[in-house]
Order: structure tokens, then C-alpha cells, then sequence
């Protein structure tokens, strides 16, 4: 007897049967398709704003101060006093910064102050700053509304924000006194021409950081070249590993490196919430299309009975009809995921210049998002989309596959 | 040699509350090359019987062998591939699948089997061309009548030579001429390949083919006989 023990899997065969069964129902192929793509599109649609307002959340987050990576003294971060200084870099650290690989670095001081003006007094973060390396940095150059910005690392004069100023009740060109501590506890101050004033996408900074020339502030607290902190960025925040560890050989054992997802947790927690989040909202769009699938599949076998059962009598095997019905799963997939991601790409590219959401940005802004949505289609959510409708796609049709091939082919021929 | 040798074979059903016997201690040799019927009244056992050669079913008990296998002890996936190797199927609903054509459901074992396609092409054409379908190749089921339907599913399952074929009632959808040009087809093949074929039937013209006629009752075979077939022209 031939053939016993054989295994045939006639991929081309079971395709051809496969597509032709998929278009037996136009209709209810169509409608299915539908629910698959527009499911699919709002998936990646709707991660893509998502992600485009956290990615925003975060720069604007990171922009605001830390930078990508910062280098400071070890103390620095539980007492942000003068007394953490260090030194300007220098040697391989230096070299490490200047290499074409780093996109840009600046120093910083960074002191707490209290500014006062004729009529009101308020505690800030004062910063000194390397004004051209910083617009580069943290984009505060561009965020100018009155005056100018800083000019050089000897400027003398001073840019608050909008809302400081507003509570100071001082304008462009008044002065104000500045003062803080120099490392021997001894009071530093001086008065400050205000220069400019800018307006933060997140108001709590507007109303903290005041601006100073780097030079300027060196002189005023008499640290000589010495500083708070480095700044370091590089082109794509979720990717600075390779950086981070080029430069933390480089960098001498007595200073600390951190990379910005350690330096504020909250931002890191607000990365991997967004990828959770992702997940979860692919999985809730995918139950809703799981149950269209798995009707039409088992509609599907429920019409073809006496036909599974015939192609069993014939010879099929039980894991070949299975693998016949994932197929045709499969094929109404791959389909409805094609014209869902061409959607998605359709409808998000020409977002991706910029959606103002300002109707709704005060309460966005509380958050640290802007005004502007700059949706953000990654390769990643799209394939992480993609996949989880195959796998849980595959994972549905198997119920109505298994029942198709547990069928009794004599009973399965004489069903009416 | 016997190519099928059934030994005290028993199978019995449930309808509602009602046990019905399919087969009753059914003892059956069957050569190699035979040409048989089985006739009997309905539900006298002869599809049960059919069903139970073929491994589309299984007895309660008993033995069934094909070529010194014990056929009723496969497994599902052997069993399929029994199936596919060696014997063809004719139904009394012809049962072509309606989504491929009558060259695609002639060539769809062959591609099950894996036969490349090119030899499956030319089997196809050879086995329609012998069956009387020429020029209907590309036609669907729908397009084809209930005569031409069943020559399809004939083609369907001689064209990879199997050793037996069993057909049940596979005239009973067909008028008298589509009838007469199934059994002459039936009776040709038969001398010319040396395939086996059990055909359950209640037609007595088809039974006037067989060179062997069992009949059967209430799930036992109440005669055996061999018998002299009417000549293929004659239908």
C-alpha cells in the first residue's frame, strides 16, 4: 500500500483553494476586510498621536534641563550648591565631547538664586549658560518673545520668563538684583538688565529659570572656570547607548554620568507607560476584531462541511485542513493589514508637519506637552501593530480551524 | 493475493434512543482487479460498508485489511494518506469543489500527493479526455451538468491509478445514457487498469455490470455471487 506515513503540505495548492474560498462571500470578505483595516489604522493611527505627544512630553522634558546626558560632581545631585562644582572638561573627556559623533555639549552652572525686583522678590534656578552651544541644546534661544537672548559667555544681561516677569511686575529693560552664594558662603549678587524675556511650552519653567551668561556668573560667584554640570546631546533621544558609553569611558571616575532616563524617572516611567499603552491599545482594537474574524471563519467552516469533509475523504490530512483554514485567516490578514498600514501612512504623513491642538493644549501644557501635535509614525509601534494582529490573529482562527478538521468526514459529506 | 479482507466486521448507531446495526458480522474477501456491487435495500449496510473500507469510518469491531494493513487501526493522519495513495472516491452528490475548475478538482489529489505540476497537467488532461470532457476544462461545477459533474469527479478518482475504487450510489443523481456512459467508463477502466471497484447501488442495470454482486440486509450479506456483466457496449 503506497504512501502510508507521507506528509504532503502543497503550499500552492492549499493557497489557490485558500484565496478562492476567501472571495466565495464577497461580501462578507469586504466588510471584514474593513473592520481589519480600519481596526489596523486606528491602531497605529491613534499610537501614532499618542506617541507623537509623549515623544513631545519628553523632549520638551528633556530640552528643559538635563540634556540626554549630563556629567557632574557626585554631590551634585542631593545639594545643587556651588560647593558641587567641577571643573571645565578637559583632556579625553574633552576630546570625547569635540568628536564628530557628539551632536552638541555645553557647561552649565546651575545655583539656586533669589531674584528681586523693585516690587517683588522670588526663589529661582539660575543658570548659566554657553548661549549659542545652549540654543542648540535646549532651544531656548528660539523661545524668545521680548528682546534678545544671550549673546556671548560674557553678556551681562539677564532673560526671565514671561510669567517671572509677570510675577516680579518687571518688564524688558528694567534691572533686577540677583543673588546667591559663592563657594565660601559669602552673599554673590548683582544687578541684571533684563534683556528677554521667553515663553516655555511648560509654564513652571517659565517661572523658575532665569538665564545668565556662563562667564558672567563664574565671575559673580568666583568659581573661576568651573561649573555645574555637561550637557550632552545626541540626535534621537531613545537612542543614546552608544553615546552615553563613549563618553563615560572618557570621563574621569571622580565625576558622574547619568543618562537622562536616570536623571528623571518620571520621563523614563513615561516612555515605558507609552509602550505599555501601546500594547494594551493594540490588544483591546484586536479583541473587537477578534470576534468579526473568528464568526466569519467559523461561518466560513459552517458553509463548508460537506466540503472539508470531502477533501478528508480524498486524502487530506487533519493538520492539513487546519493549516488550510490559517491560511485563509492568514491571506484575509495580511490583506486587511496592507490597506491598514497604507492608511495609517496615508493619513498620518501629512499630519506629521505639525496638528494644532491648541482648543485643548492648556490642559496638555500641565503635562509638558505643546500646542502643536507632531504625530510620530515608528517603524516600531507599526510592527509591533502588525504583529500582534497576525499572532492573535492566527491564535483566533485556530478554534474554527481545529473544529474544521475534527469534523467526521461521513457525516461531514451527507450534511445538507 | 486479496487486496481486502474484512473479518467479522460490526457497526452500529444511535438515532435518538433507537440502536441501529450498520454492519453485522460482515466476513468479505476482495481480489484484486474485481469488479463488485452491493446491492441491498436502504440502510441494508452497503455505504457503511463502503464508509468502512475506505476509513471514512470506523467499525465497532472486527478487522478490516487492505494489502495485509489493518486499515480500522489507523490513525487519522495514516489513514488520510491511505486514502490519497490508493483508493478514489465517487459520491452520489458528485462532491467536486465548486471553487476550483474540472481540471483543478481532477488535478487536486494529484497536488495533495505532491505530483509536480506539470505531470498533474497532462494526467488531468489525459483522464478528462478519457471521461469525455474535453473543452470543459476551465468550466466550474456550476457551469458543468450532473452527468458531467460526476465524469469530473470519476476523473477525480481514477486519475492517480489507485487500487480500488468505491463509488456509492454514484449513478442515482444521473439520467438512463449518463448512467450506461458511467458504468461502460466504470467497466473500461476496470479492464484496462486492473482497478478494483465496489459500488453500492439499488440500480439493477448497474448491478448487470458487476462481475460479482453481493447483496446485503439489515447489515449482513445475504448472498454472494459471481455473475456474468452485460459487455460495455451494450448500455
Amino acid at each position: 500500500m503506497k504512501g502510508i506515513g507521507t506528509i504532503n503540505l502543497p503550499f500552492r495548492a492549499m493557497l489557490v483553494l485558500s484565496w478562492r474560498n476567501l472571495w466565495r462571500n464577497h461580501r462578507r470578505t469586504m466588510i471584514m476586510l474593513a473592520a481589519i483595516s480600519v481596526g489596523v489604522w486606528a491602531m497605529i493611527f491613534m499610537t501614532a498621536l499618542m506617541r507623537g505627544m509623549v515623544d513631545d512630553m519628553l523632549r520638551q522634558g528633556i530640552q528643559n534641563l538635563p540634556g540626554h546626558i549630563q556629567i557632574h560632581h557626585p554631590d551634585f545631585r542631593n545639594d545643587p550648591s556651588i560647593v558641587n562644582s567641577i571643573d571645565a572638561p578637559s583632556g579625553d573627556l574633552l576630546n570625547a565631547l569635540n568628536d564628530p559623533s557628539t551632536k552638541a555639549w555645553s557647561t552649565r552652572i546651575k545655583v539656586p538664586a533669589i531674584i528681586a525686583s523693585e516690587r517683588e522678590t522670588r526663589g529661582i534656578n539660575l543658570l548659566g549658560i554657553e548661549p549659542e552651544a545652549e540654543t542648540i541644546i535646549s532651544g531656548i534661544g528660539g523661545q524668545i518673545i521680548e528682546g534678545r537672548f544671550l549673546l556671548d559667555r560674557h553678556d551681562k544681561g539677564l532673560v526671565i520668563g514671561a510669567k517671572l516677569a509677570e510675577r516680579l511686575e518687571t518688564r524688558l529693560g528694567k534691572r533686577v538684583v540677583v543673588i546667591s552664594q559663592d563657594p565660601e558662603n559669602n552673599i554673590a549678587e548683582r544687578g541684571f538688565k533684563v534683556v528677554g524675556i521667553y515663553k516655555a511650552k511648560m509654564p513652571g519653567l517659565e517661572e523658575f529659570n532665569v538665564y545668565a551668561a556662563l562667564g558672567t556668573l563664574q565671575t559673580l560667584l568666583k568659581i573661576g572656570n568651573q561649573i555645574s554640570e555637561i550637557t550632552i546631546v545626541d540626535d534621537d533621544f531613545r537612542d543614546i547607548e552608544v553615546l552615553y558609553q563613549n563618553i563615560k569611558q572618557a570621563t574621569p571616575e571622580n565625576l558622574e554620568i547619568k543618562a537622562w532616563y536616570e536623571l528623571d524617572a518620571y520621563l523614563k516611567y513615561m516612555l515605558n507607560m507609552m509602550d505599555g499603552f501601546v500594547l494594551v491599545w493594540v490588544i483591546i482594537i484586536f479583541l473587537a476584531l477578534s470576534f468579526g474574524l473568528v464568526n466569519t471563519l467559523v461561518m466560513a467552516v459552517f458553509e463548508r462541511v460537506r466540503e472539508i469533509g470531502l477533501i478528508q475523504a480524498l486524502g487530506m490530512r487533519p493538520g492539513m485542513i487546519v493549516y488550510q483554514i490559517l491560511l485563509e485567516s492568514l491571506l484575509l490578514l495580511l490583506i486587511g493589514l496592507g490597506i491598514g498600514n497604507l492608511l495609517a501612512i496615508i493619513t498620518v504623513k501629512p499630519l506629521e508637519s505639525g496638528l494644532d491642538i491648541s482648543i485643548v493644549a492648556e490642559g496638555l501644557a500641565m503635562m509638558g506637552a505643546s500646542s502643536m501635535l507632531y504625530p510620530s509614525l515608528t517603524a516600531s509601534d507599526m510592527i509591533l501593530a502588525n504583529t500582534v494582529v497576525i499572532i492573535l490573529g492566527i491564535l483566533t482562527s485556530i478554534l474554527p480551524a481545529w473544529r474544521a478538521a475534527k469534523l467526521d468526514p461521513v457525516q461531514a459529506i451527507n450534511s445538507t | 493475493m486479496s487486496s481486502i479482507r474484512c473479518i467479522q466486521l460490526c457497526k452500529t448507531f444511535r438515532q435518538g434512543d433507537e440502536i441501529i446495526t450498520g454492519l453485522d458480522n460482515v466476513d468479505i474477501v476482495i481480489d484484486e482487479g474485481e469488479f463488485v456491487c452491493l446491492s441491498g435495500p436502504s440502510g441494508s449496510g452497503k455505504t457503511t460498508l463502503l464508509n468502512a473500507i475506505g476509513g471514512l469510518d470506523t467499525p465497532d469491531s472486527g478487522e478490516i485489511h487492505m494489502d495485509g494493513i489493518r486499515v480500522d487501526q489507523l490513525a487519522k493522519g495514516p489513514l488520510a494518506d491511505m486514502r490519497l495513495h490508493n483508493i478514489g472516491f465517487v459520491f452520489q452528490a458528485y462532491n467536486l469543489i465548486p471553487v476550483l475548475t474540472a481540471q483543478e478538482n481532477v488535478e487536486f489529489v494529484m497536488q495533495v500527493q505532491g505530483v509536480a505540476a506539470a505531470e498533474r497537467a497532462q494526467k488531468a488532461r489525459d483522464i478528462l479526455k478519457e471521461v469525455g470532457l474535453i473543452g470543459m476544462e476551465d468550466r466550474k461545477p456550476a457551469q458543468l451538468s450532473g452527468g458531467q459533474q460526476q465524469r469530473v469527479a470519476v476523473a477525480r478518482a481514477i486519475v492517480s491509478q489507485p487500487k480500488l475504487v468505491l463509488a456509492d450510489e454514484p449513478t442515482a443523481n444521473l439520467d438512463t445514457v449518463a448512467s450506461s456512459k458511467l458504468m461502460n467508463l466504470f467497466s473500461q477502466l476496470n479492464q484496462n487498469y486492473n482497478i478494483t471497484f465496489i459500488i453500492a447501488t439499488h440500480d439493477k442495470r448497474v448491478m448487470s455490470y458487476a462481475k460479482r454482486l453481493i447483496k446485503m440486509q439489515d447489515g449482513k450479506i445475504i448472498s454472494d455471487e459471481m455473475q456474468t456483466p452485460v459487455s460495455g457496449d451494450e448500455g
